[in-house]
């Protein structure tokens, strides 16, 4: 199967502190992968690589087989068209209002009529589940969870082909949660995107997860989520098999 | 037999053989098949609508779309969306020969209800809407004044509780603040306050040559920089570089929810943020004020040296006779006020940001623009209160 996103032998350092020591990631089409490891592990990192806000010191990251450190600015900024993303805080734009925020990715990557611009950001941002008069709030305006959903809104502007998510349930309450992986099952079943989703949550993993990558000793063990819960590992075996893990995965059998 | 109408994306002519069509149509009588083809992607957009565009929907009565093998996404889903309605509103029908795309499924759910209708529209003479602003204004504008009296009062009572209370003054803070708009200052304020004392001496040199009394060139410099030029020049540089820095801190903090955070700790924004720049300030400017003076002096006297060969001697000796025991105190005595209303209006702007980044950066213009307007201000109350002192 074609990996859509492949990261090869990453290594990166802060200092003299490694964060990642020869990490291997693969992400296939249609999947919904989730990114798991404890503080520090160098989750965000990770993410912020991928993206290409960060150079690492060593390694490769490809979409679609193509090298990101090897493509020219259009390929850049072709490509940023294809991958959307949403922040830990939302990093919506305070000076804008939520259409706003959806509409400026469409106005720079897109030539769209101006009906087309009202009506495809409304689109988007009823698709995350927000109402139509959101649309014309700021975001000092929005509760913590439409502030997620806002920033969700902003990362499906362009239909991208990847969307990578930082902690999109923290911070919410689990009902917020709940309705948030709903919401990303929906869209990756509709929309057949697939999605790489850097998270905290472990109910959140057990719902919409199809493979889980986790983060350990500046490494990537990946596996389907049956693997990783037979995995040996100490960190891993305490993180999904711990008290909290157990528990969920005691519901899920029930159900 | 029938003709076959074939699209092509037409803004791009010279190489529409590379490029993927979208749209396959074929015209039978009163009916148009049309076959969606390829990868329907909002980078094609552009594309897509042109092939759409260029249907011809003249004396048809019936629109049959196949999906076929074709992939849709949302932005696409809309332009077809969007043709189907052109055709419904024509009085045609449209249907779908195989399944619609899901995608198409999902946005008229999305889009069943009303569009909202932003452009409201403002009548700029209508009298009922100008009433209304200036209604609206007034009361903003109240409000406003309520708020930074309300402000200057609680930093006054907080300043004299710190000051009778030496001991919760937080010294690392308020050295910080004298370090960073005082110490920092230096060279800008130095090089700004020789420049301006040069070209004070040299006009002044210019005029007063022709009365053959270039030697009250040191007297107008002395009197000229101690008293006026160098406070108000400090000041209004200290106004730019500090005063929006005040803004700027304070009022990332509040977007950052760190004000609320210490309120919430229990401890007094007033006393943690802005007494320490207060009180640095008003330490600060008075120090940078001395130094813009002897800077000046220093001035003014190489420019009568190299330009009007004056000794160095003859111009300290007319330096002292211009000196009346109070100009230069008279200058030294502003630099406090002055540094107190830089200070709050830096640190009241800062206060009131709440929502946005562009508000930031509205303040932040506004603490500068009113802190060397009430430094202005105050210069001219202390010249009248002068006058009347007979300084």
């Amino acid at each position: 199967m074609e990996a859509l996103l492949e990261v090869r032998g990453l290594v990166n350092r802060f200092g003299r502190q490694t964060v990642h020591r020869d990490l291997d990631m693969s992400v296939y089409r249609g999947e919904v992968f989730g990114i798991v490891g404890g503080s520090g592990a160098g989750k965000t990192v990770l993410l912020r690589t991928i993206l290409g806000l960060r150079n690492p010191d060593a390694g490769t990251v490809r979409f679609l087989g193509q090298e990101l450190s090897g493509m020219s600015a259009a390929q850049r900024f072709a490509l940023k068209g294809r991958v959307g993303v949403t922040f830990q805080q939302g990093a919506l734009f305070s000076a804008l209002t939520v259409r706003e925020n959806v509409q400026l990715p469409m106005l720079e990557h897109l030539r769209l009529p101006a009906r087309g611009l009202e009506e495809l950001a409304l689109l988007k941002v009823q698709l995350v589940g927000l109402s139509a008069d959101t649309a014309g709030k700021y975001p000092a305006e929005l509760s913590g969870g439409m502030v997620k959903r806002a920033g969700l809104a902003r990362a499906l502007a362009l239909d991208p082909a990847l969307l990578l998510l930082d902690e999109p349930t923290s911070g919410l309450d689990p009902i917020g949660a709940a309705a948030f992986d709903e919401l990303l099952i929906y869209l990756h079943q509709e929309l057949k995107l697939t999605v790489v989703m850097v998270t905290h949550d472990l109910d959140s993993i057990f719902r919409t997860c199809n493979r889980v990558g986790v983060i350990v000793d500046g490494r990537m063990i990946s596996d389907t989520l049956e693997g990783i819960m037979r995995n040996p590992h100490p960190w891993i075996r305490a993180y999904f098999c711990g008290e909290r893990g157990r528990h969920l995965r005691g519901l899920k059998h029930a159900t | 037999m029938t003709p076959t109408i074939r699209q092509h994306a037409d803004r791009d002519s010279a190489d529409t053989v590379a490029r993927p069509r979208h749209v396959n149509a074929q015209r039978a009588a009163e009916q148009l098949d049309v076959q969606l083809l390829g990868e329907w992607r909002a980078p094609h957009f552009a594309e897509i609508e042109a092939e759409l565009a260029a249907l011809d929907l003249a004396g048809l009565r019936r629109v049959r779309i196949t999906t076929g093998e074709a992939r849709l996404d949302l932005t696409s889903a809309w332009l077809l969306r969007d043709f189907m309605q052109r055709a419904q509103g024509l009085d045609m029908e449209t249907a779908f020969t195989d399944a619609a795309p899901p995608t198409l499924t999902v946005v008229s759910r999305c889009l069943t209800g009303e569009m909202p209708d932003e452009t409201r529209h403002v009548e700029w003479l209508d009298p009922g809407n100008a009433v209304e602003d200036i209604g609206r204004r007034t009361v903003r504008g109240l409000r406003d004044t309520v708020a930074a009296v309300t402000f200057v009062g609680h930093a006054t009572l907080r300043l004299a509780y710190e000051v009778s209370h030496p001991a919760r003054l937080r010294a690392p803070s308020i050295t910080r603040h004298i370090y960073e708009s005082g110490i920092t200052a230096i060279p800008i304020v130095a090089l700004i306050a020789f420049l301006v004392s040069v070209i004070l001496a040299y006009l002044g040199a210019q005029e007063l040559q022709q009365f053959g009394a270039v030697t009250f060139v040191a007297d107008l410099v002395t009197i000229g920089v101690l008293r006026e030029l160098g406070v108000l020049l400090t000041a209004i540089i200290v106004a730019g570089r500090s005063g929006s820095a005040f803004t700027a801190e304070i009022g990332f903090m509040q977007l950052n929810e760190e004000v609320d955070a210490l309120q919430a700790i229990g401890l007094d924004p007033f006393e943690l943020l802005v007494l320490p720049r207060i009180l640095g300030l008003m330490l600060a400017l008075p120090l940078l004020t001395v130094l813009a003076d002897v800077i000046g002096l220093i001035g003014g006297g190489l420019l009568c040296h190299v330009l009007l060969q004056m000794p160095l001697i003859e111009y300290l000796g007319r330096v002292r006779g211009a000196i009346a025991s109070t100009t230069f105190w008279v200058g030294i005595i502003k630099a406090p006020v002055f540094a107190a209303l830089i200070a709050l209006s830096g640190c009241y702007n800062g206060m009131r940001v709440h929502t946005s980044s562009r508000e930031l950066g509205r303040l932040t213009t506004l603490a500068v623009v009113q802190a060397i307007f009430a430094v202005i201000l105050a210069d001219a109350l202390f010249a009248v209160l002068f006058l009347r002192l007979n300084i």
